[in-house]
């Protein structure tokens, strides 16, 4: 597990990279937090940096779409899914799970 | 009857094309016919990725499982020769006719060559490439050997890339630029000039304001000759000098191909039942008052879909019209969205252009118009939606 900020320290619609291997990007939607691969599986950027529409990441090179919820991709260019990671919150921390399923994911 | 589309080119337009009709509703035959024999790639990676090695020809494939579903045809390795005036019939270069309902235009465009050097052929100069095709870039490749000596011909985004891709892989790279300032068109002198200082920052020779005379060498390259009498030595050379529609096989039908396959915003062409997209068409554009050309990755992909609504008779309105591309170059990201004028006034909004990180603006009478990130991909992203949704200019 990896601690990752405070739960203050991301408002809702913000995400932040974690430097795990391969990086993590969590995001805050609406008080949620979700977790994936930071990585687009499509080409080399960052999804942490993307547009966050509901519980959706648009990539910002390439506007491929993954859903945080699972993972996969809505729109192309990608067509692999990104791994989707468990995150939690203790004492106020939000905590990584980097390989472990979220909770509730089909 | 079942009806039927042909969807002429298989690249990322036409692949787009396709999927579109499906999304669309569209239950008949559709064709895809392509005259590379390569499955739908994505060509981005080939002056990048791809050519140094990094990625593998499986990691360009552009179609995903669920294509499998839509039941395409595929006409891959033959070439549309002619559009019948009427737009229901296409004519392939082995002679057969197809016959259509609507038809798609999405040929795409070709790599440039140098005057004088004529079409590729037996006759070639071996060591002189264009990089276009998935084949371009595995020929190109196998000639970047470290050590070796590559000039690059024009200082645009493909040469840019290429002569970074080259530097990594250890070969000797200079980049020669008719024009006095590289990538002026797009970005304006400051910015141009910005991006150019990247080849200097990483061992790149940049020879800016000559021009090409000719090359030499029997058989094999051996040296570029310049305008102003210089001449460098030479192992592999790689012409990087733009790209030309690919419309000439359209010459009988009667469309205006003056600056591409013209069409309306949406990308139906002047015969019914015929749409554009791509890069091959060229859209009306309210804003510029005339037909506009765009060679963007991200219009490829977009296009499409507003095309296809046009083919099949839906109100759907244009596709957006905030012009993006991106290059990387020396581990580097180049990010630029909207169109620039020749009297926008450059504002450096965040970060620090002498540490290749930063954001500017393009503003037009204080509005933004354009926005170029380097190393900057977060603001970036918000910068060019707030383009997306601004009202038209």
């Amino acid at each position: 597990m990896i601690p990752v900020c405070r739960v203050g320290d991301l408002p809702p619609g913000e995400a932040v990279r974690v430097d795990a291997d391969p990086p993590v990007a969590v995001f805050n939607v609406d008080g949620e937090f979700y977790a994936i691969d930071d990585t687009c599986t499509h080409q080399d950027a960052s999804l942490a940096d993307g547009w966050l529409d509901g519980c959706s990441v648009e990539c910002p090179l390439h506007a491929s779409c993954f859903d945080l919820r699972t993972g996969k991709p809505s729109a192309p260019p990608a067509k692999k899914p990104v791994r989707t990671h468990r995150v939690s919150v203790a004492d106020g921390v939000i905590v990584l799970w980097p390989g472990e399923t979220p909770d509730g994911a089909a | 009857m079942t009806r039927t589309v042909a969807v002429v080119g298989a690249s990322l337009a036409g692949l787009s094309a396709g999927r579109a009709l499906r999304e669309q509703g569209f239950d008949g035959r559709v064709l895809l016919i392509g005259d590379e024999v390569h499955a739908p790639y994505d060509r981005p990676p080939l002056s990048k990725g791809f050519l140094d090695g990094g990625s593998a020809r499986d990691d360009l494939d552009l179609a995903r499982e669920d294509d499998a579903a839509l039941g395409f045809e595929w006409l891959l390795g033959q070439r549309a020769v002619a559009l019948d005036p009427r737009g229901q019939s296409l004519r392939l270069a082995d002679g057969r006719e197809i016959r259509a309902d609507g038809i798609v235009l999405a040929t795409g465009a070709r790599a440039r060559r140098l005057p004088g050097l004529g079409p590729p052929g037996p006759g070639d100069r071996s060591g002189v490439h264009v990089l276009r095709t998935l084949d371009d870039a595995v020929a190109l490749r196998s000639d970047l050997r470290p050590g070796r000596r590559l000039v690059v011909i024009g200082a645009g985004f493909i040469g840019a890339e290429v002569a970074s891709t080259a530097r990594g892989l250890g070969l000797d790279v200079t980049v020669v630029e008719a024009l006095p300032v590289p990538l002026a068109g797009p970005l304006g002198p400051e910015m141009g000039r910005v991006c150019a200082a990247l080849h200097a920052d990483h061992g790149t020779r940049l020879l800016a304001g000559t021009g090409v005379a000719g090359l030499d060498g029997d058989g094999h390259v051996t040296g570029v000759r310049l305008l102003d009498g210089r001449s460098l030595p030479a192992d592999v050379v790689l012409v990087g000098i733009g790209a030309q529609p690919n419309v000439e096989w359209l010459a009988g039908s009667g469309l205006d191909l003056s600056g591409g396959i013209a069409t309306d915003a949406r990308g139906a062409a002047s015969i019914p039942g015929v749409v554009a997209a791509g890069d091959c068409a060229a859209p009306w554009s309210e804003t510029a008052g005339r037909h506009v050309r765009f060679e963007h990755w991200t219009g490829a992909l977009e296009q499409p879909s507003a095309a296809v609504a046009a083919l099949l008779g839906a109100d759907a309105a244009a596709a957006p019209g905030v012009p993006y591309f991106w290059s990387d170059q020396y581990g580097v990201r180049i990010q630029f969205a909207g169109t620039r004028g020749p009297d926008d006034k450059l504002r450096v909004v965040d970060g620090d252009v002498a540490a290749r990180s930063f954001l500017a603006v393009y503003e037009r009478e204080d509005v933004p118009v354009a926005v170029l990130g380097m190393n900057q991909s977060r603001l970036f992203a918000r910068w060019r939606r707030q383009l997306r949704t601004a009202p038209a200019r």
